[in-house]
């Protein structure tokens, strides 16, 4: 049982069987009620934290915005209640809500980047709701969201206020949501997703930010994550939820060591694809001291990179968003010519630019996008989509292609069906199986794969690298893996490379990179992967001190 | 290196002083290619071959275009606007006199609409699709789409002749204090201001309604603002640019196309200036016209980017 239970007195917020509804409008057919959340239970005790989880669409954040009786897009609140401090606010009128968002319950959203107000000063929007409620003149909110801005460790507290948000990073506008959040003194403080969006060596930064004000100032929260390491963190207790039912709710350390539930068993195991390393082979790409720069700016994006990758085997690059990752996917190939280097692949140099490779360069050299859904056009099926590059390459038509098409759906464990449905008819996970599909009918050697499972939730993602795996066991084509998901690295790679700020930091197999002695980034990177234990924050926090004050 | 703002600002100021440049040819070659002859048109049935040529000689109607093009220009640089043909006079002080008047009307006209139509588009967002929207947008879109001297005989009849609180004619002269010429303009104003109101308000409200979609409009309801603070506070500030565009090139057709609304109300401006010449074919009071009318077309969109500019924090503070 969770720590906190319904019905106590002292609960700051209680939801009792919650039904959450929308319209939904399919294309042809008449408009229909979908039921998101079916009369899901939850309760918080003043100062706890309580995690949400689950995947997308499993109504996370709907439970979440539920507490301040908001519907986003057309949400209707249609069944239960929800009582903040004794109070059913369903039943509260527009004042009444009024009094209770922003003062009372604040939120804390995924993307503070497009959560702040372009046009309006970062401490302008900081102290706003605490000017509105009249419990502190200007000098003292401002005065407030200073000390606010020092605890959640962003630089230059004094003067950050005075800026606006394109001028700030993603990682510090995150912790200015935090502060503008607990400004108003609130006694809960729903956090949607604050860390999905960041680099792991920033993501643990806010995350410690966020769990020490949590701590200092007292508030309860809920946390609202898809990644079960991140809240084992941060919460007291944890609600796992899956298609708008409660799957599971315990506390933290039973939810985390001691799962009753499968579908938590496998959200916990989720990590444990077993992966055996590849023995070294003479390479079939090579990336010889390539230097590379955008046109119209006067730096390197890449400088002077060196990275071979062995037949059939596969070549995780990892770094953090503007390390160069995927510039060096357009380089390889063709999009970004290279300004000095050599690219060889399969015995042949490759041209730098595209104009100048053959169409079997092209051929056997294929890309798979984090975004499925831009990567496809949205008004041809799934067979004109496959079919496209057995056409192109093979000149397959009529049944031949047909019949080719169905053997690649099988391949990735898509069967009959789905050659002609549109990719709006398709789920996130199958939009990326049938781009797979897609590189994989051009009889490739080489597939690069830039960040594929980054845009899926945790169990899909798991799915796409198992498909991955099999693939390359079967038709022995190499990846190049670029990923921020040191978590995916470990799972599939058999040789990385580590890049910053368009160098290569660290290379090698496997064994080699992700064995000790690390360079400081490397371990910087590699210690900054929330791991699914209870204390892991501290013990990492505590050793980094103990480290700098070595130093 | 310099502020970008200043940079764009400069460039803008260039861009618009060479359009203004290429709209003089533009006047000067278009009354260059009209049908009929100057000379013809004041010397009327009386005249002879002979002097007709006499006439064209004094006028440098003989020289070549681009000689005769240039000796204008200069003339304009120089604040000279050249003679009328029809009496003879300089142009530069009547045209002056008609400007004022115009800028006044347009003026008084647009002090009014824009302030109104941006609070008439704050208002339909606020109540979007219910009753307060529908009937600003019914009445907005009719007081368009009625013809504009039909709208001037409207509020003739019920402002002039029924309760006689205005007069339908709008003489104005010199020497009459503000309050008496306020008095006097009062119908066109009305006639104007319904004439541009709805295109302001809708663009408003469209632009607004574009921003309402945005994350940070989310994030101030979630923080319990009152649903009017977020629509003029949050909002608003985003959607300035398109809104300050729209209103451009309503202040300039408040200059430009008042025409109709001067007739009707026989009022001194630029407008009935400009019809009496072209029928009498004097082109250099055609020209000046037109160059005055591109010129304020020019400056107001110029004022509207560098609005657009200003209003945009990226630029305003880089990073």
């Amino acid at each position: 049982m969770p720590e906190t239970t319904l019905s106590d007195k002292s609960n700051l917020l209680e939801i009792r069987n919650l039904v959450l509804e929308a319209t939904s409008y399919p294309p042809g057919e008449p408009p229909k009620t979908v039921t998101l959340v079916h009369g899901v239970s939850l309760a918080v005790e003043k100062g706890k934290v309580l995690g949400l989880i689950g995947e997308s669409g499993a109504g996370k954040s709907t439970i979440g915005l539920s507490s301040m009786a908001y519907g986003r897009g057309g949400v209707r609140i249609t069944g239960g209640e929800v009582i903040v401090n004794g109070r059913d606010i369903l039943k509260a009128g527009a004042g009444g809500l009024r009094k209770l968002r922003g003062k009372e319950v604040t939120y804390v959203a995924q993307s503070a980047a497009a959560s702040f107000n372009p046009a309006k000063p970062l401490m302008e929007q900081v102290i706003e709701t605490t000017l509105a409620t009249g419990q502190m003149s200007r000098s003292q909110a401002e005065a407030r969201a200073v000390d606010l801005f020092r605890q959640l460790g962003l630089p230059n507290p004094e003067t950050i206020g005075k800026r606006f948000p394109h001028q700030v990073s993603g990682g510090q506008l995150q912790r200015v949501m935090t502060a503008m959040a607990l400004c108003p003194k609130p006694d809960l403080v729903v956090f949607d997703e604050p860390t999905t969006a960041l680099d792991v060596t920033t993501q643990i930064d806010v995350l410690a930010a966020i769990k020490r004000a949590i701590h200092e100032t007292g508030v309860a929260a809920l946390y609202i994550t898809h990644d079960l390491a991140v809240v084992a963190q941060v919460a007291d207790d944890i609600m796992v939820l899956r298609h708008g039912k409660t799957a599971e709710y315990g506390s933290c350390r039973q939810i985390i060591e001691d799962p009753q539930q499968d579908y938590t068993k496998a959200l916990v195991a989720i990590r444990s694809i077993e992966h055996a390393e590849k023995p070294d082979a003479p390479p079939l790409l090579s990336i010889q001291n390539v230097t590379a720069r955008y046109k119209g700016t006067n730096f390197d994006v890449l400088k002077n990179v060196s990275v071979d990758l062995p037949p059939g085997q596969t070549l995780a690059i990892v770094g953090e968003s503007g390390s160069g990752k995927s510039t060096l996917a357009r380089v390889i190939t063709g999009l970004l010519p290279a300004a000095q280097g050599s690219i060889t692949f399969a015995g042949r140099t490759l041209s730098p630019d595209l104009a100048g490779r053959s169409r079997d360069d092209l051929r056997e050299l294929q890309m798979i996008y984090q975004m499925a859904d831009v990567a496809m056009n949205p008004r041809q099926t799934v067979e004109t989509i496959i079919g496209r590059p057995l056409e192109f390459y093979f000149g397959l038509r009529g049944e031949a292609k047909r019949k080719r098409v169905q053997d690649l759906l099988d391949q990735i464990e898509m069967g009959r069906g789905f050659a002609d449905r549109y990719p709006a008819e398709l789920s996130g996970g199958q939009k990326q199986r049938v781009c797979i599909a897609r590189a994989l009918a051009a009889k490739p050697k080489l597939i690069i794969c830039d960040e594929v499972t980054s845009a899926l939730d945790p169990l899909v993602a798991d799915g796409i690298l198992k498909l991955l795996l099999n693939l390359q066991a079967e038709e022995g084509v190499a990846y190049l893996f670029i990923t921020h998901d040191l978590a995916t690295v470990r799972a599939i790679a058999d040789r990385i490379a580590v890049m910053f700020k368009g160098q290569v930091q660290r290379y090698g197999t496997k064994s080699d990179v992700l064995a000790p002695p690390y360079d400081a980034y490397t371990d910087l990177l590699l210690s900054s992967v929330p791991e699914m234990r209870l204390g892991w924050l501290e013990e990492v926090l505590a050793h980094r001190l103990m480290e700098s004050a070595g130093n | 290196m310099a502020h970008p703002v200043l940079t764009l600002v400069a460039q803008r100021v260039a861009l618009g002083l060479l359009l203004l440049l290429a709209a003089s040819v533009l006047i000067f070659v278009g009354t260059q290619i009209l049908p009929g002859d100057v000379a013809q048109a004041i010397l009327g049935q009386s005249a002879t071959p002979e002097t007709l040529a006499n006439l064209r000689q004094e006028l440098g109607l003989n020289e070549p275009v681009v000689s005769r093009y240039f000796g204008w220009l200069f003339g304009v640089l120089q604040g000279d606007l050249g003679t009328a043909l029809s009496n003879g006079q300089p142009i530069a002080p009547a045209l002056g006199t008609r400007l004022g008047n115009t800028l006044f009307l347009a003026a008084t006209a647009a002090v009014i609409a824009v302030p109104l139509a941006v609070l008439l588009g704050l208002v339909s967002v606020r109540y979007r699709n219910r009753w307060p929207d529908k009937v600003i947008s019914a009445v907005t879109l009719a007081t368009i789409s009625v013809p504009e001297f039909l709208l001037g005989y409207i509020v003739i009849f019920f402002f002039a002749v029924q309760y006689r609180l205005l007069p339908s004619l709008s003489t104005v002269y010199d020497g009459m204090t503000m309050g008496e010429r306020l008095y006097a303009i009062g119908l066109p104003v009305i006639v104007l201001v319904l004439a541009v109101l709805g295109h302001m308000m809708r663009m408003t409200r469209a632009a607004i309604l574009n921003v309402m979609q945005s994350a940070y409009v989310e994030t101030a309801e979630l923080k319990g603002l009152r649903p009017f603070t977020i629509i003029a506070k949050h909002a608003f500030p985003n959607a300035i640019a398109p809104v300050v565009n729209v209103v451009m090139i309503n202040l300039a057709y408040l200059v430009v196309g008042v025409v109709v609304v001067e007739v009707v109300f026989v009022y001194p401006g630029m407008g009935q200036y400009l019809v009496d010449h072209v029928a009498k074919r004097d082109v250099p009071v055609v020209q000046a016209c037109g160059l005055v009318f591109a010129g304020v077309y020019i400056g107001l969109n110029l004022i509207a980017d560098l609005v657009s500019i200003l209003a945009n924090p990226r630029l305003r503070h880089p990073k």
